[in-house]
C-alpha cells in the first residue's frame, strides 16, 4: 500500500461502502458514514482525556492518580461511565423538570454538531460549508444557552450564581475569541475550514506556511488559546464550578448520567476548539516538515489534538483561578485591545512588501502594545463594594 | 401567550429564532442564517434571560395566562391571517422560480465594504454611540448621591 492509500483509507473504505448503498439511500447513508465515527471517537478521546487528566494532574501533585482498574488504572473511564448510568436520577422538586432535562442535552448536541466543519484530515470532512467558521461560532453561541439553562432550571442558588458566572464569562470571551480567529479569515480570505487548511499545507523549502509563523498568527493564536481556555470554563478560569464558594456551579443539582453528559459536552467543546485552533493556525491536518507528508494526515490532526490536550492539563495543574475582576479585566482591557490591533496587524502585513523589514514592523507593532497593556492590568486598583442602581 | 413563565417564553422566542435561521438556511442563504443564530440566540436571547431575571422575580406569576382581551386579540389574529392569505392567493405568482442566485460569503463582504461602505460606517458610529450611552446610564452617579 502506498502512503497516499493509507492517508485516504477512511474516504476509500466510505466510497467502498457506499457503491453498496442503493441509489435512493445514497444521501442518508453517506451522511451516516460520516457522521458515526465522529460520535464513536471523540466521545473515546473524551474518556482517555479524563484518566490522562486525573493521571497527569496526580503526577503535577505528587500523587499516583486513578491506579486500580485495568493496567495502570487506564480502564477508569469504564468504571465511572457504568457507575454514572446506574446512579439515581435526581431532579428536585421544585426544579423545572423540562428545561432541566433539556439543558444537558442541548449541551452536548450543540458541542457535536461544531465538529461537522472541523477537516480532521485530507478529505475528512463532515461538510465543507461555505462559512464554515462562521457556523462554529453560531454553534458555539447555543452551548451559553445550555448552560443557562440548566442553572436556572435547578433553582437552587448555587447553580443559578454559577450559570451567571458561566454566562457573564463565556460572552465577555467570546469577542475576542472570534476577533482573534478574524485575523485568519483576513489573510485567506474565506471561512471555509477545508479552504483555509489547503493554503497552509504549502511548503516553501521545507517549512509549511501555517499562519502561526508570522507575527499577527502567533499573537492571534495566543489569544485564541486564552479565550478558548476561558470558554470552555477550564482552569485557571474555571470560576463557574469554584468548589470552594459555589460547589461545582451550574451542574451541581445534577446526578448520574445528566452530570456525565455535563462533562462530555464541556470536553467535547474543549476538543472542538482546540480543533478549530489547529485548523486556523496550525496547518490542520498538514504535516510540520515537507518530508513527513508520508504521514496520514489524520495521525497529525489527532497529535496535534493530544498536544493540546497535553498543554490544557499542564496549565490547569500549574496556575491558581483567577478572581472574577481580573478574568473581565484580562478580557475587556487586554485581550479586546490586543485582538483589535492584530486585526491592524495583518492588514499592514498584508500591504507592506514582502521582507525582513515586514517582519520587524509587524512585531514592534504588537509588542509594543502588549507590554503597556500588561502594565496597566498590573496596575493597583482600588476596589470598593459595587451597588447596582437597576439590578436590584 | 398561553406560557405563564417568562424564562419558558424566552426559551420559546428562541426555539422562533432558530426556526427562522433554519428558513434562511432552507433558502440557501448560509451566512445570514449562521448570523441570525449568533447575534439572536447567542446573544439577544441571554441578553432578555438576564433582562429578566435581574429586574423582577422569575418565578411563576399569579395572573391569569390569558389576557382580558383575549378575544379582540384572536380577531385581529385571523384578520390579518385572512388579508396575507388573500393577497398571497390573488397574486398571480410565476411558479418557474428563477435561478438561485449564488450569494457567497465574499460577494457579501465586497458588496458592504464597496456599495454600502458609508450605511455600514454610519451603522458602526450609532452602535458605539448606543452602547456608550448605555454605559453611562449605567455608570453611578456620584455627584447625585
Amino acid at each position: 500500500m502506498s502512503a497516499q492509500t493509507v492517508d485516504q483509507v477512511f474516504v476509500l473504505t466510505k466510497a467502498w461502502l457506499m457503491g453498496h448503498v442503493p441509489a435512493a439511500f445514497q444521501p442518508i447513508a453517506s451522511a451516516v458514514l460520516s457522521v458515526v465515527p465522529v460520535l464513536l471517537v471523540f466521545p473515546l478521546l473524551f474518556a482517555i482525556t479524563t484518566v490522562l487528566e486525573r493521571k497527569g494532574l496526580g503526577r503535577m501533585q505528587n500523587r499516583y492518580g486513578p491506579n486500580r482498574v485495568g493496567p495502570y488504572g487506564f480502564l477508569q473511564p469504564m468504571a465511572d461511565g457504568i457507575k454514572s448510568l446506574t446512579k439515581e436520577d435526581i431532579i428536585p422538586r421544585s426544579a423545572d423538570a423540562v428545561v432541566h432535562f433539556l439543558a444537558p442535552l442541548l449541551l452536548v448536541l450543540a458541542s457535536f454538531l461544531a465538529y461537522a466543519v472541523l477537516p480532521i484530515g485530507r478529505n475528512m470532512v463532515i461538510t465543507d460549508l461555505n462559512s464554515g467558521v462562521l457556523f462554529f461560532f453560531a454553534i458555539g453561541s447555543m452551548i451559553e444557552l445550555a448552560v443557562f439553562m440548566a442553572g436556572w432550571s435547578s433553582r437552587s442558588k448555587y447553580s443559578l450564581l454559577g450559570a451567571m458566572r458561566a454566562v457573564a464569562q463565556m460572552i465577555s470571551y467570546e469577542i475576542p475569541l472570534v476577533l482573534s480567529a478574524i485575523v485568519v479569515i483576513m489573510a485567506a480570505g474565506t471561512l471555509s475550514t477545508v479552504a483555509i487548511v489547503n493554503m497552509q499545507a504549502v511548503y516553501t523549502h521545507w517549512l509549511p506556511h501555517w499562519f502561526v509563523f508570522t507575527p499577527w498568527g502567533f499573537c492571534g493564536f495566543i489569544l485564541f488559546m486564552i479565550a478558548a481556555t476561558a470558554e470552555s470554563n477550564r482552569s485557571p478560569f474555571d470560576l463557574p464550578e469554584g468548589e470552594s464558594e459555589i460547589i461545582a456551579g451550574y451542574y451541581i443539582e445534577y446526578s448520574g448520567f445528566k452530570f456525565a453528559l455535563f462533562f462530555l459536552g464541556e470536553y467535547l467543546g474543549m476538543f472542538a476548539t482546540s480543533g478549530l485552533a489547529i485548523t486556523l493556525f496550525l496547518g490542520g491536518w498538514s504535516s510540520p516538515f515537507s518530508f513527513l507528508t508520508w504521514i496520514p494526515s489524520y495521525i497529525w490532526f489527532f497529535g496535534k489534538l493530544l498536544a493540546f490536550i497535553a498543554a490544557f492539563i499542564w496549565v490547569r495543574g500549574t496556575f491558581p483561578r483567577l478572581r472574577m475582576d481580573q478574568l473581565m479585566g484580562l478580557a475587556w482591557k487586554f485581550m479586546l485591545p490586543m485582538t483589535l490591533l492584530n486585526v491592524f496587524d495583518v492588514g499592514i502585513w498584508h500591504l507592506m512588501p514582502h521582507g525582513i523589514l515586514r517582519w520587524i514592523v509587524c512585531t514592534a507593532f504588537l509588542i509594543l502594545p502588549a507590554y503597556l497593556l500588561s502594565r496597566t492590568l498590573n496596575r493597583k486598583q482600588k476596589l470598593q463594594v459595587r451597588t447596582y442602581r437597576y439590578a436590584d | 401567550m398561553g406560557l405563564r413563565n417568562l424564562i419558558h417564553c424566552v426559551l420559546a422566542l428562541t426555539l422562533g429564532f432558530v426556526g427562522l435561521a433554519m428558513l434562511y438556511l432552507e433558502l440557501g442563504a448560509q451566512f445570514v442564517g449562521f448570523t441570525q443564530i449568533l447575534v439572536y440566540v447567542g446573544a439577544v436571547a441571554i441578553l432578555s434571560v438576564f433582562a429578566i431575571m435581574m429586574t423582577r422575580s422569575a418565578g411563576p406569576n399569579a395572573e391569569p395566562a390569558l389576557s382580558a382581551s383575549w378575544i379582540s386579540g384572536l380577531v385581529v389574529a385571523g384578520a390579518t391571517f385572512a388579508v396575507l392569505a388573500w393577497a398571497i392567493i390573488s397574486s398571480n405568482i410565476t411558479t418557474a422560480a428563477s435561478d438561485q442566485p449564488e450569494v457567497s460569503v465574499k460577494a457579501i463582504g465586497n458588496a458592504l465594504m464597496h456599495n454600502y461602505a458609508v450605511p455600514l460606517e454610519i451603522m458602526g458610529l450609532l452602535l458605539t454611540a448606543a452602547l456608550i450611552g448605555a454605559v453611562i446610564v449605567a455608570m453611578p452617579q456620584e455627584k447625585a448621591q
